[in-house]
């Protein structure tokens, strides 16, 4: 067992695992900011200062952090291991076909941690430390997170462009993430392998089709 | 036919190596790869060079051995086709062809084009056997089997140990490989009890090795001149996480 943390297979189990937490985590995300939708943004304040304050995200919050970590941490370490066991390359690369996505995995998820970087300071940063201001709701102060994002998607349309972009990438990561995952831990064969295609890229549309729309709506909402 | 080569030449493991560039006249298109290339031999040695190193044995697909990296393809153009199995038809007229060798930590080249391929049988003496001696062939339904696997067992055991899967791999991972054999031998009685820790000491010395880790690229498939499927891959993963969790050792 104590081999399983070093070796191959089991540092892409390692992978998996946070991948699918972190899929996880995306469904829970879309469908709190789904509620920017709705209304003229109670409910959505509501949400995410619940989804702040209450003890159990408390919990959830660093264990989604460690997610985060940890699947960066052993991409990059085993994107450098990969690399060394081909010191020298070939003169033609190769021109055997597999999925673009599925080539530039760490590429793709290095363009999504940059995008990380830029959302965390714009949202998450400035709810939990910096100034947000508050709107009274039901006789209670919420911070008015609703405020903050519409303010965002509204008043900087290169925002929303950086937004969309982050999005792509996050698509594409997921369409060969989501099967490769199953297949790392085992759970595929070969007549899986292709009904988890296609429920990843269902997937992948669902979550990042509604991550994208966000921020459209908002564009076409507030143009006129 | 007329062709330009452009061939990897090395004179032994250390030294630097480098592409030389043949031109070949009145190559037959009904050659295999494999003749057109003796011809080039057999010329430059009249012509009192240093002919091409390359291997090849059984010219039937099945020793493994014919291992070279054609145009971007591990075993040249063509599905489900060792190097031997390659005709000059599948090249045009004046076309260049550019071969290499496998390119692989876990492979170094020798000279040329020749590997050396011994870590698949260091990774094989790790595990890829059963420990007892199972005899004769044994009596008509004296051992049940069921058709799945007994199907899927021999379609595991149709690997040719060749390597195109690790060199078709960005991650030169030997996971296919490892995979065939693990998965034939677990799907059977006869390999069954000794399945978990064949696949634990075949993992650490693909490992130890020097290959890397599968990132479910899928290219290897693709390559493989039996035609292999990654789903053994994911077999294999199974049969390796099942293993780390449930062995003493
Ligand atoms: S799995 Fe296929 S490509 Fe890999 S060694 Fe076996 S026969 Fe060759
Ligand atoms: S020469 Fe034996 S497989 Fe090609």
């Amino acid at each position: 067992m104590t081999k399983f943390f070093t070796s191959s297979i089991g540092q892409k189990f390692f992978m998996s695992i946070t991948g699918l937490f972190l899929m996880l985590f995306l469904i829970v995300h879309l469908t709190i900011n789904s509620l920017l939708l709705f209304g003229d943004g109670t409910l959505f304040n509501q949400a995410a200062n619940f989804m702040s304050s209450n003890p159990v995200m408390k919990v959830i919050e660093p264990i989604l952090a460690l997610g985060f970590i940890l699947h960066i941490i052993y991409a990059a370490y085993i994107t450098l291991k990969n690399m060394k066991a081909r010191p020298k390359g070939y003169k033609i690369t190769t021109k055997t076909k597999a999925s673009w996505a599925s080539k530039n995995m760490f590429v793709l998820g290095t363009l999504i941690f940059i995008f990380l970087v830029i959302h965390l300071a714009n949202f998450f940063w400035k709810v939990k430390f910096g100034t947000v201001e508050t709107v009274m709701v039901e006789g209670k102060e919420l911070h008015d997170v609703y405020a903050l994002v519409a303010g965002l998607f509204k008043g900087w349309w290169w925002y929303d462009v950086i937004y969309i972009v982050g999005v792509i990438f996050l698509f594409l990561h997921l369409t060969h993430g989501f099967w490769s995952a199953f297949q790392t831990i085992g759970w595929d064969n070969e007549k899986w392998m292709p009904r988890l295609k296609v429920i990843g890229y269902i997937y992948s549309i669902i979550i990042c089709g509604g991550f994208a729309f966000i921020p459209l709506y908002f564009l076409i909402k507030y143009a006129v | 036919m007329k062709i330009k080569l452009n061939i990897w030449k090395q004179a032994n493991a250390k030294a630097k190596g480098r592409f030389e560039k043949y031109e070949l006249d009145g190559v037959d298109t009904e050659m295999s790869f494999l003749e057109m290339l003796d011809s080039l031999n057999e010329k430059l040695i009249k012509e009192g060079k240093e002919p091409v190193t390359f291997e090849h044995d059984c010219h039937e697909a099945i020793c493994g051995c014919c291992s070279l990296y054609i145009n971007g393809h591990p075993h040249g153009p063509g599905k489900e086709t060792a190097t031997c199995q390659v005709h000059m038809r599948s090249f045009k007229d004046g076309e260049t062809i550019t071969v290499e060798p496998w390119r692989a930590k876990g492979f170094p080249v020798m000279k040329d084009l020749m590997v050396d391929r011994n870590a698949f049988d260091k990774i094989m003496s790790a595990g890829g056997f059963v420990s007892i001696d199972a005899g004769q062939a044994p009596d008509a339904n004296s051992i049940l089997v069921g058709k799945i696997d007994a199907d899927k067992a021999f379609d595991a055991a149709a690997c040719i140990g060749c390597g195109a899967c690790v060199a078709a791999c960005k991650n030169s991972s030997a996971m296919l490989f490892v995979a065939a054999k693990v998965s034939q031998l677990a799907l059977l009685p006869q390999g069954k009890v000794e399945a978990k820790r064949r696949a634990l000491n075949m993992v650490a010395k693909m490992d130890e090795l020097g290959f890397g880790s599968c990132t479910n690229t899928g290219a290897c498939e693709v390559e493989c001149p039996k035609g292999i499927g990654i789903d053994f891959i994911a077999k294999l993963n199974r049969e390796y996480l099942s293993a780390s969790f449930s062995e003493a050792e």
